[in-house]
């Protein structure tokens, strides 16, 4: 039997892309959340939150609304880029990208708020601008954040199964990430094809977490030559 | 120099302070809770006053009538924080290093990193992290830090009370050497009236947000009479 291996190299694509896409988008805002008081500030951060919560075929109703022929973002994206997210790979990425955010979020937001304000403050006597302050010292304090966040998010993203399919389908070899492989080829009957499909998620998602808990030890560990935290 | 006049509300009472300092050392003594801190975080510009004007050097830095209120990167002053503040990812030389400026400045020859570390002797501290030196030595390397920003002025709040008595003395002697050396004014806040006798020039008791002045320039009125 040969094995396919597609849907893998597809999962790690969408994870992939999805992480850059969460990172990009969650440092500055959980930079100016962690930072600013406004009017409202719970309303959005409830939305911020709230695809951790919902059920994924909700995210995925929406992201279908939303990108969808119809949907005000789909028909924009079709009329001036004659491009279509729907039945592709990239929605399987918005939907990856959109459901591991809050994960990502959360974790970095309490580490930039733990970071001690007196050392923004004497960064601030000592002539820094916010953004030189946020890049060389909120950030790189809240490094134990950022990774956990990273790791929780790349690990949602890869497991990512609801609202994927609703948006991008189970098209094999094109959009069918490996959750989707294993439960069609599990409804097919395909016992074995999903259960090494299974096994190879399991051992991968346990790699890639082990392996960055124990570089977090380590980065921590060499600070520590510092004594810090 | 620096000139201060203004107020600023706290929870139970009102802080007022008007001060004026050309050069030396201005010693802050009072009680905790008085406002000391208060004082030298408005005078920074991390917090704002309600009322008054801010002056360093020639420059107003805050004016609530004119609406003038300069953000602390702006105003070229020093701060030593109470537990110090060094940057725990980073070497001390970089700590150092941090605030100084680039490009030209008259006092650039004097701003060397490694000039300012020698004066304040921790040379050989360069590689360390903070978390890897003594109390004393952290004071030295956040005052190094604060010199090589060329402040005009330099805030002090109560930087060496968490030091033993030998290095605190050393370090006393040390600030005295300094303030000649760099002849901007210093603030300094302590909780010891010994310590504002030893270097305060002129001293200020604070208490409940009411300023007293405890000596003048040139006045010798012993401070640890004022505190019987």
């Amino acid at each position: 039997m040969q094995f396919d291996f597609i849907p893998i190299i597809l999962s790690l694509k969408v994870a992939a892309v999805a992480i850059v896409l969460v990172v990009c988008f969650c440092v500055p805002v959980a930079g100016f959340m962690a930072k600013h008081e406004f009017w409202g500030k719970d309303l959005v951060e409830s939305a911020l939150t709230l695809p951790l919560v919902l059920p994924p075929s909700v995210v995925g109703f929406t992201l279908l609304y939303l990108f969808g022929k119809n949907g005000p973002l789909g028909k924009f994206l079709e009329y001036y880029f004659h491009y279509q997210v729907v039945f592709s790979l990239s929605g399987a990425v918005i939907a990856a990208a959109v459901v591991s955010f809050p994960l990502m979020y959360q974790s970095l937001k309490a580490s930039i708020e733990s970071v001690d304000v007196n050392l923004e403050r004497a960064a601030r006597t000592l002539g820094a601008g916010e953004f030189k302050i946020f890049f060389t010292i909120t950030l790189p304090l809240s490094w134990n954040g950022f990774i956990a966040g990273l790791v929780l998010a790349f690990a949602r993203s890869l497991g990512e199964f609801g609202a994927t399919l609703m948006i991008a389908g189970n098209i094999p070899g094109r959009t069918q990430t490996m959750p989707l492989a294993i439960y069609f080829a599990n409804e097919a009957g395909e016992a074995q094809k999903a259960s090494g499909l299974v096994i190879i998620m399991t051992v991968f998602s346990f790699l890639v977490i082990y392996g960055l808990n124990r570089w977090r030890k380590k980065k921590k560990l060499n600070l520590n030559g510092g004594d810090i935290l | 120099m620096i000139k201060a006049r203004f107020g600023k509300k706290l929870p139970g009472f009102e802080l007022n302070i008007d001060i004026a300092l050309t050069d030396g050392i201005l010693a802050v003594v009072g009680p905790s809770g008085a406002g000391k801190t208060t004082l030298l975080q408005c005078i920074a510009g991390l917090q704002k006053p309600t009322w008054g004007e801010l002056h360093i050097g020639n420059r107003l830095i805050y004016s609530s009538a004119q609406k003038i209120n300069l953000p602390t990167r702006e105003r070229r002053i020093g701060y030593v924080f109470q537990d110090y503040a060094l940057f725990p990812h980073m070497t001390v030389e970089k700590n150092v290093t941090y605030g100084a400026p680039k490009g030209n400045n008259q006092r650039n020859k004097t701003l060397t990193a490694s000039g300012v570390l020698a004066m304040l002797k921790i040379e050989h501290l360069k590689d360390r992290y903070p978390g890897q030196i003594s109390g004393g030595e952290k004071q030295r390397v956040a005052l190094a830090r604060a010199l090589m920003t060329a402040p005009e002025l330099l805030l002090l709040d109560e930087s060496l009370s968490a030091l033993d008595q030998d290095t605190r003395s050393a370090l006393q002697q040390e600030l005295r050497k300094l303030q000649g050396q760099w002849q901007i004014p210093f603030i300094l806040v302590t909780h010891d009236p010994q310590e504002a006798e030893i270097l305060g020039d002129q001293i200020i008791r604070i208490t409940k947000g009411k300023q007293e002045i405890v000596k003048r320039l040139g006045n010798s009125f012993s401070v640890a009479n004022s505190f019987c």
